[in-house]
Parts: C-alpha cells; sequence; structure tokens
C-alpha cells in the first residue's frame, strides 16, 4: 500500500469515529408512585462530540417524531455549575468520566455498539418525580436549618476589615464549590449526605464570619439531615470519588471534629 | 425634561368623569327645569370637550418619566432615602411581596425584604432557588473600593459604566449603582462569601476591560455561584424563619391587575401541571435576560423571557429589546445537535492572536477536516483584527471583534466543519513566553476547552466564535425600579435599567445584587406605605378568575395544535433568522426581512406544533413551547427596535451608521432616548415613547479605540 492510500484510509477511519450507534436504557416512571421500567431505546449517528444531555434531546426528538413522550431529566446551565443535572450512568453519578458533571460528559467516553444504562439518582431522600427527575429539596431543608451566618442585609463591618489568611480562605473556596447536585448521596451505599453537609459546615466554620455559629450549625445542620432519611457515613469514600467538584474527604473529618466539640460543650 | 405621566392622564380623567358623572346625576334631579337641562347639557358637552382633548393630549404625549429625584447627582440617591415613605414593623407584617426568580437580583431582594419583616412569596422554575442562573457567572463583581490605592471612586466606576454602554444609560441610576456597589462587597464578606485574598488576608482584584483600575472582586472563577450561594444562604435562612415562602418548580404565566395595579400572579406547578392564583401587595421580577431567543447563547436552557413578556402585554413597557451584548470567545457550534454555548474568558484574547486562511481553498479543506490549522503556512494566515485595527489588534472591543470574526466567516473562511469558528492561536505566545507561563495563565481554560472539543490548544489552535450572552434591554422601570404597572417592579438582568447598549465585565453581578439588597428593598416601601389599607385579597376576585382562564385557554391552544414538529425545531428556526438578520450587523433591510420570518416562525410555531403529553402533568414540552410563544415576540420586538433605532451605538450595530474605519456612529440628536415598547394588543403594532436621556453631569463623547 503506498502512503497516500494509508493517509487516505485514515481519514476515513476518523470520520467513522465522528459518530457512534448506542443501545440506550433508560428508566421511565410516570410519577412519584407509578412503578418504574427501563426502556430500550436504539441510537444512530450520535456525534461524538455531543454531550451526553444533547444525545438524550436526540433520544427525546426521535421520541416526539414518534408522537411518545419524550424522557424527562433535570438539566440547565449545561457548563457543569448549576447542579441541576443528575444521572446515574452505567452505575456512576454523572457517568464514567472524572470530575465532571453529566452535562461535560461528551459522547466520545463511549463506543460504538455500547449499551449505556441511565437512572435516577436512588436514594430514600431523593424520591423520583418522573422518569429521571428526582426531588432534592431535602438539600435546601438542610441548609434551611443552619447553612448560613446570622447577618441581615446592611449594617455589616467593612469587607478587609477582618483579614483572613489566604490558604484558610483558599480551603474555604474549596469546600464551597460544592454544587448541590446530590451525585455524594447518589454514590454512597448508605445514601449519606455528609460530603454534602460537610462541605457546607468546613466553608462557615474555617472564616471567621461563620466561625461565631459554627457549633450551633453543626448540630442543626447533622439533626435535619438525619431527620430527612438519609444514610449513615462509614467512610468508604465513594462521594468524594464520584464529586463532579471533587470536594474533598477531609471536609468529613472536619465536620466530625466540628460537631463532636458542639456536642461536648453541651 | 418629560413632565406629562400617566398620573396626569389619570388625575385628568378622573375630574373630567366626575364632571359627567354629577351632570348625569343632575339631570335625572331636575328634569323638569327646562333652563337647568339646558345649562346641564352645556356643561356635558363640554365636559366631553376636555375628555376628548384629555385623550389626545395623552395619544400625543410620547414622553417617559424617568422619576428622577432632583439635586446634585451625588446627593440623590441620599436625599432619596432620606425622604421616602417607610413602612412600621406592625405593618410590614401584613403585607405581601411576590419576587419571582431567585437569581442575584430575586434572591437578595427576598431574603432582604423578608428580613425587614415583609411576608415574601418567592418563585423559581428550577427545583432549588441555588440553580438560578447568576450560577454561571465566572469573571468577577465590581466595586469602587479603592484598595489597590489605585485612583479608584465612586464616580470613576460610575462615568466608566455610563461610557462603557455608550451613554446609552440613565445617569442616575449607574450613579446609584456606583455608590452600593461598596456595601455589596462587605454584605458578601459578612456572609461568609470566600472571595480570593492576598497573603496579608485583605481582598485580592483583578483587573477588567473598559476600567483603567483594579476593581473586580472574585472567588476563583466562579463569582457568580459563591455569590448566588450567599444570597441563596440569607433566602434560606428567612425560609426557616418563616418569612419567605419558597415555591420551587413554579413557573409565572402571568401578572393579575386589579383597578391599574399589580396584585399577584398566575402561576403553573411544574410538577402537577396545576394552575394556581397568588396574591400579593406588590409583584416584584427577577426573571434574567431573553437571550436564549437565539436559542444558542451561553444562558442556561431555562432561562427565558415569559415573565417580561406576560407583563408587557399587561402594559409594562419594553425598553431597549435591540440591546444584546455578543460575546467574541465562545467555542463554536459543533453540529446541529448543540444545545448550548459554552463561554470562554474574554482575557485569552490577551496573547491569542486570532486568524483565519488567506486561501479561500485552505478554508474549504478545514471544514472537509482534510488539514489542521498548524498545516497552514505563516504567510497564508489572515490575522484580520490586526489587519483591520493596527493599534488595538487582538485586543479590540467585544462587539467589534465579534463582527469581524462573522464578516471572515460569512465571506466563507471559517474554519470548522460548520464553517462557522475563526482560530485563537497561542503558538505565537507559547514560543515567546514557553509553554509554562501560557499554562500559569490559561491552564484551566485550555482544559476546559480540551474536555468540550477534545483538541490541546497548547499544540492546535483553538477555535472560537461569538455568541449571544447578555440582553442590556428588559422591563422599562423608573428610579424607583418601579415599570410602568403600579405595584411592579422589575429588577436584576429583567430590567433595561443601567448598562446602557453595551455592558461592562464583571458588573452584571453588581447591578444584580445592588438592584436586590440595596435598592428596591428602600423603594419599594415608597409604594407600599400607601398600601398599608389594602386588605388582603381573595384570588377568587373576578381579575385572578379572568387571568388564571386566559392561561388555561392559551395552553389549551397550544396543546390542541397536534401538529409536526417539536418546539425544539422551530425554536431553533427561531435563532438562526435571530441569528443571521437580527445580529452582530443589522441593516434596514435584514431587519425587514427577519420582520417577515419571524411572522413565518410564529404562524408556524401556532399551526404546526406538537405537545406530547398531558397539561395536568409534569410536561416539559409544554413548558418549552409556552417559552417559544414569548421568544417569538420578543424576537419580533428586538428587530423592531433594531429597525427603529437608525444608529449604531454599543452591541447595536446598524451597517449603514459606522465611521469609514468600521467604528458604530451614534447619532446623538436623533437617538438619545430609551426605547420603550408599548403592547397595543395581538395583531397590532406596539407603540413607541421615549424616555430622553439628559446628560447633566457627563460630556458625551466617541468611543474611540484607534490610539
Amino acid at each position: 500500500m503506498n502512503l497516500l492510500l494509508v493517509k487516505q484510509e485514515i481519514i476515513n477511519l476518523k470520520k467513522m469515529e465522528k459518530t457512534i450507534n448506542i443501545t440506550l436504557k433508560v428508566w421511565r416512571q410516570a410519577g412519584p408512585k407509578a412503578k418504574g421500567a427501563f426502556e430500550t431505546y436504539k441510537l444512530e449517528n450520535i456525534s461524538t462530540d455531543s454531550s451526553f444531555l444533547e444525545m438524550l434531546d436526540v433520544l427525546n426528538e426521535q421520541l416526539i417524531r414518534e408522537r411518545k413522550e419524550p424522557v424527562a431529566f433535570d438539566h440547565d446551565c449545561r457548563e457543569g455549575i448549576c447542579g441541576m443535572c443528575s444521572l446515574y450512568i452505567n452505575g456512576h453519578p454523572h457517568g464514567p468520566d472524572s470530575a465532571v458533571t453529566t452535562c461535560q460528559l461528551h459522547m466520545r467516553k463511549f463506543k460504538d455498539g455500547d449499551t449505556i444504562t441511565v437512572e435516577p439518582w436512588r436514594s430514600a431522600a431523593f424520591p423520583v418525580i418522573k422518569d429521571l427527575m428526582v426531588n432534592r429539596n431535602a438539600f435546601d431543608q438542610i441548609i434551611q436549618a443552619g447553612g448560613y451566618v446570622s447577618v441581615n442585609t446592611g449594617g455589616v463591618p467593612d469587607a478587609n476589615a477582618i483579614p483572613i489568611p489566604k490558604p484558610v480562605a483558599d480551603e474555604a473556596m474549596d469546600a464551597a464549590s460544592c454544587i448541590g447536585c446530590g451525585a455524594c448521596v447518589a454514590a454512597c451505599k448508605n445514601g449519606s449526605a455528609m460530603l454534602f453537609v460537610s462541605a457546607k459546615v468546613s466553608q462557615l466554620a474555617l472564616l471567621p464570619q461563620g466561625k461565631v455559629e459554627a457549633a450551633r450549625r453543626a448540630k442543626a445542620m447533622v439533626a435535619k439531615m438525619d431527620e430527612l432519611g438519609f444514610g449513615n457515613c462509614t467512610n468508604t469514600g465513594a462521594c468524594a470519588a464520584e464529586c463532579p467538584k471533587s470536594v474533598s474527604l477531609s471536609n468529613i473529618a472536619r465536620l466530625n471534629r466540628e460537631f463532636i466539640c458542639a456536642k461536648l460543650k453541651d | 425634561m418629560a413632565k406629562k405621566t400617566e398620573e396626569l392622564k389619570d388625575t385628568a380623567m378622573e375630574a373630567t368623569k366626575k364632571v359627567v358623572r354629577a351632570v348625569k346625576k343632575k339631570v335625572v334631579d331636575v328634569v323638569t327645569d327646562e333652563a337647568t337641562k339646558e345649562a346641564v347639557e352645556a356643561v356635558k358637552t363640554a365636559a366631553k370637550k376636555v375628555e376628548k382633548a384629555v385623550k389626545k393630549a395623552v395619544a400625543d404625549e410620547q414622553y417617559v418619566d424617568g422619576k428622577v429625584p432632583e439635586g446634585p447627582l451625588a446627593e440623590k440617591w441620599t436625599n432619596y432615602k432620606a425622604h421616602q415613605k417607610l413602612v412600621n414593623p406592625a405593618n410590614k407584617r401584613r403585607l405581601d411581596i411576590i419576587v419571582v426568580g431567585t437569581g442575584l437580583a430575586g434572591a437578595s431582594a427576598a431574603a432582604s425584604l423578608g428580613e425587614m419583616g415583609f411576608n415574601v412569596l418567592n418563585f423559581c422554575i428550577q427545583d432549588s432557588p441555588r440553580r438560578a442562573h447568576s450560577i454561571a457567572a465566572q469573571g468577577g463583581i465590581n466595586a469602587a473600593k479603592n484598595y489597590q490605592n489605585d485612583g479608584d471612586s465612586v464616580y470613576r466606576l460610575f462615568y466608566d459604566t455610563i461610557k462603557g454602554g455608550d451613554y446609552r444609560a440613565r445617569e442616575a441610576n449607574v450613579y446609584r449603582l456606583a455608590e452600593v456597589s461598596n456595601n455589596i462587597i462587605d454584605q458578601c464578606v459578612a456572609q461568609g462569601v470566600p472571595f480570593a485574598r492576598e497573603y496579608g488576608g485583605l481582598l485580592d482584584n483583578r483587573s477588567f476591560g473598559g476600567a483603567q483600575v483594579s476593581r473586580t472582586f472574585y472567588a476563583k472563577g466562579q463569582t457568580g455561584q459563591q455569590l448566588l450561594l450567599g444570597a441563596y444562604s440569607a433566602l434560606s435562612r428567612q425560609i426557616k424563619k418563616g418569612t419567605v415562602k419558597m415555591y420551587s418548580r413554579y413557573e409565572m404565566l402571568d401578572v393579575v391587575i386589579i383597578d391599574g395595579r399589580a396584585r399577584g400572579i398566575i402561576a403553573r406547578n411544574l410538577v402537577t401541571g396545576r394552575i394556581e392564583r397568588f396574591f400579593a401587595h406588590a409583584v416584584v421580577l427577577g426573571t434574567g435576560g431573553y437571550g436564549n431567543t437565539f436559542f444558542l447563547s451561553t444562558n442556561a436552557m431555562g432561562s427565558n423571557g415569559s415573565a417580561a413578556v406576560q407583563i408587557y402585554k399587561k402594559g409594562a413597557y419594553f425598553a431597549n429589546p435591540a440591546f444584546a451584548q455578543i460575546h467574541p470567545t465562545c467555542i463554536p457550534v459543533h453540529g446541529e445537535f448543540q444545545s448550548k454555548l459554552t463561554l470562554m474568558s474574554e482575557s485569552l484574547r490577551n496573547d491569542g492572536r486570532i486568524w483565519v486562511p488567506k486561501k479561500l481553498e485552505d478554508a474549504k479543506r478545514l471544514q472537509r477536516g482534510e488539514i489542521k490549522g498548524r498545516d497552514i503556512p505563516e504567510e497564508d494566515r489572515d490575522y484580520y483584527l490586526e489587519r483591520r485595527y493596527p493599534a488595538f489588534g487582538n485586543l479590540v472591543p467585544r462587539d467589534v471583534a465579534s463582527r469581524a470574526a462573522k464578516e471572515r466567516c460569512d465571506a466563507g473562511y471559517g474554519v470548522n466543519s460548520t464553517g462557522l469558528a475563526v482560530f485563537l492561536d497561542f503558538s505565537d505566545a507559547i514560543n515567546r513566553l514557553g509553554k509554562e507561563v501560557v499554562a500559569a495563565r490559561y491552564g484551566n481554560l485550555f482544559q476546559m476547552y480540551e474536555k468540550i472539543v477534545d483538541e490541546n490548544p497548547y499544540e492546535e489552535p483553538m477555535m472560537i466564535f461569538p455568541a449571544i450572552h447578555y440582553t442590556m434591554g428588559g422591563i422599562w422601570v423608573d428610579y424607583e425600579l418601579q415599570t410602568s404597572i403600579k405595584g411592579l417592579f422589575c429588577i436584576g438582568e429583567a430590567n433595561f435599567s443601567d448598562h446602557g447598549a453595551n455592558r461592562l465585565g464583571a458588573s452584571a453581578l453588581m447591578q444584580g445584587l445592588a438592584d436586590g439588597y440595596f435598592v428596591l428593598p428602600y423603594t419599594i416601601q415608597n409604594y407600599l406605605a400607601d398600601q398599608i389599607q389594602v386588605p388582603r385579597m381573595s384570588t377568587d376576585l373576578p381579575e385572578f378568575v379572568e387571568a388564571e382562564k386566559a392561561v388555561q385557554a392559551k395552553i389549551d391552544r397550544l396543546m390542541a395544535i397536534q401538529g409536526q414538529r417539536s418546539v425544539d425545531s422551530i425554536h431553533r428556526e427561531l435563532g438562526l433568522v435571530m441569528w443571521d438578520f437580527v445580529g452582530m450587523g443589522r441593516t434596514k433591510q435584514s431587519l425587514e426581512t427577519a420582520l417577515e420570518k419571524i411572522k413565518a416562525v410564529r404562524k408556524e410555531f401556532w399551526s404546526n406544533v406538537f405537545i406530547p403529553g398531558d397539561k395536568m402533568d409534569l410536561n416539559v414540552e409544554l413548558e418549552k413551547a409556552l417559552r417559544l410563544a414569548d421568544f417569538i415576540e420578543i424576537g419580533e420586538l428586538m428587530a423592531r427596535d433594531a429597525l427603529n433605532r437608525e444608529e449604531s451605538c454599543g452591541g447595536h450595530f446598524r451597517e449603514e451608521y459606522q465611521t469609514p474605519e468600521g467604528e458604530a456612529l451614534r447619532q446623538d440628536d436623533k437617538f438619545s432616548y430609551v426605547s420603550c415598547w408599548k403592547y397595543n394588543g395581538e395583531d397590532k403594532e406596539p407603540t413607541l415613547l421615549k424616555e430622553p436621556l439628559d446628560y447633566e453631569f457627563v460630556t458625551r463623547q466617541t468611543r474611540n479605540y484607534k490610539s
């Protein structure tokens, strides 16, 4: 074979790589109380450049053409920051790629002919609303229990009045990067929300502004978490491994410290 | 200054009606007295004449009054606050306020009003208030702290914002914005927002476009997220306290007007499909911009302009709809199923060089994927920005860079498979500075690019293309952020107020939080102080029933079409029309074409859309259809406004109005006003009203990027 032919062959191969055919097994559930089941769909010529959610858009377009109901799933910003998208893909929250949300997962991570299983978050505290959508209101309730600094608008000191060492501010920022998607709960075999709770407790406990009511906060948020049916933490670390924002397990250690100190003071 | 207002009209009409009523009563009372009867008839005729004259005067009246307080610029807000009416704590509990939206503006307003003791109902379409699109803002937030000792001041921030907006914003509002900017930073730090800090423990700043000082506060590349989570935490605290009731996964579908005042909303529970009625003494909209009219934009998928359109149809003016910002450095469209565009920071243009091939055949080969950018020799590359704008080169303003890219791609020189991309090349910078320096400056952006495009930007030039990013236009509001409907307020990106024809970087976050934390909570009291006698109204009043009926009818009409096309496919069509004809370079002809084509899209939508499923269920297609119906209205309004505005300013570029060098050419003598569009009913053209922009404190200049 001469060189030109080889080159042509490579170009042809490249072209073929650009689209794939896949089989989807998608969880369909008409409502919170309905019985759900997997449905199988075949999709052809999916561009490997498209994101996972764009692939689902294609599926929905196809279903609408067949005059069927499209698959309901949560999504919004599609750039990995709003925390709205979820999906348990092939056994992983946010799919097989690391440190990305589902909306940032691209179809080039899959091969031609793959069968892909798509499920909603599975957790008692996140009941299914419809198909792949779940109710994550429990997270809001945990924040409402104490995930804030109790200051009103106005009447606060100048922003530079209290210096904060840069490493502390950076560490608080890392904890604060949690997007509240719920992947940690979905990944945990106990359905624990410890990583989520600890990220907020850590962020605020690290900063002098939040330290004032740190003890009260830790107790209130943990109590609410327990009340809402989240499981206990057994330190398997699945949450941090699957977290799309790489929130560190060390936050859980800090939460435990804060919580125990607070309880001891009681 | 425009003086005649709706109030004037109301007073005159009321007086006239009183006379007519009195006269009628008299006629009945004293029918027998012929002389009196005659006199009464005369008065009656005269009264009718007065009524007619008033009506004509109002019709002739084209001007809208922004109700800017008197006095020197720097004292207006202080004086306003000193003299406005307040509501005492006991009465606050008896007053209900609806806040629609939970972005920076909505969440901060709801939280602050709750803290004050008002009874707040807060709505959002997402599953949680923490997800509003403010969360995606990257760069930072401006404030005039002058922590860097580089000569910043409230006046300088005000001046930069006015100039950046190409002299199409209201002076007094912008000054107030600059004034409260410092309070915002204090507030956020107190809430535990982890802003970037220096080793000494004090806050760090970075520089942004359109300013000579370093005044941008930031939290990594996630400033919007951290500010929103701050507002969300304040909101959560109020939800816990019971001062705010949160309605997630609810979408406002109409505003309810009773006796000329906003008294509530009709909203759809997105989970059950139920239409529900909500009363309040005042309604606040913080529902964001309408960039998604273009289908592809950097906005979130759910961002929409529907709340704005609904209140527009009820009488609120829509101001400057044509003013939309197109950001030059976004990751390009890759194919027909693309759902949204991702922004790459503007800072990349500091070291990257923008180019396309000189030869058309090279471009064609790039488009077919036969060659890569690096295969094209130096002498065959066209660094068109450096060629056309030698003084500023790759660092021309956003609007100029965007237009130039489009021009090259329209001429066929686009560099990716869709032909809609240009190269942003770092090879020179890498040769000059070394890979490590480039990585230190832009590493995270390069990584993000590689995730999405699957190409290594250290090896291959990046591909970028402009995309719709922000809308400066929006609902018209006066100095108090009140719309032209009494008791209806509009804050954040949803209103038109502070950015003129172009927004500076890091100013959107500033405006959202200024409105929500520090402006609206004051101004709304000036309105509510007169409402303390108004009892909570029943939602069974005919106005509520009618509004709900109209919403139901609209939904039924959509569900009944049962056509052949999905909502998205029609939305894409609208987006293409907008991009091609109401995009970066507009002409009289293109805008007239757009109006025709939008008409066709509207017809197609209302006759051929298909919405599967049930209206009394979670139905995403129905939600999208309702929003698209309104995007079509906005698209038309944008084209109409752009057609009317025969000048180029900021993000609005009419090709007929440019300097020989291709710079925007303002027509201050003719268009120094805010276009306020007033709805006149379906199939009727809206009326254009004007709020004149008198620059009392700043002298207008031409923006210069040449020398």
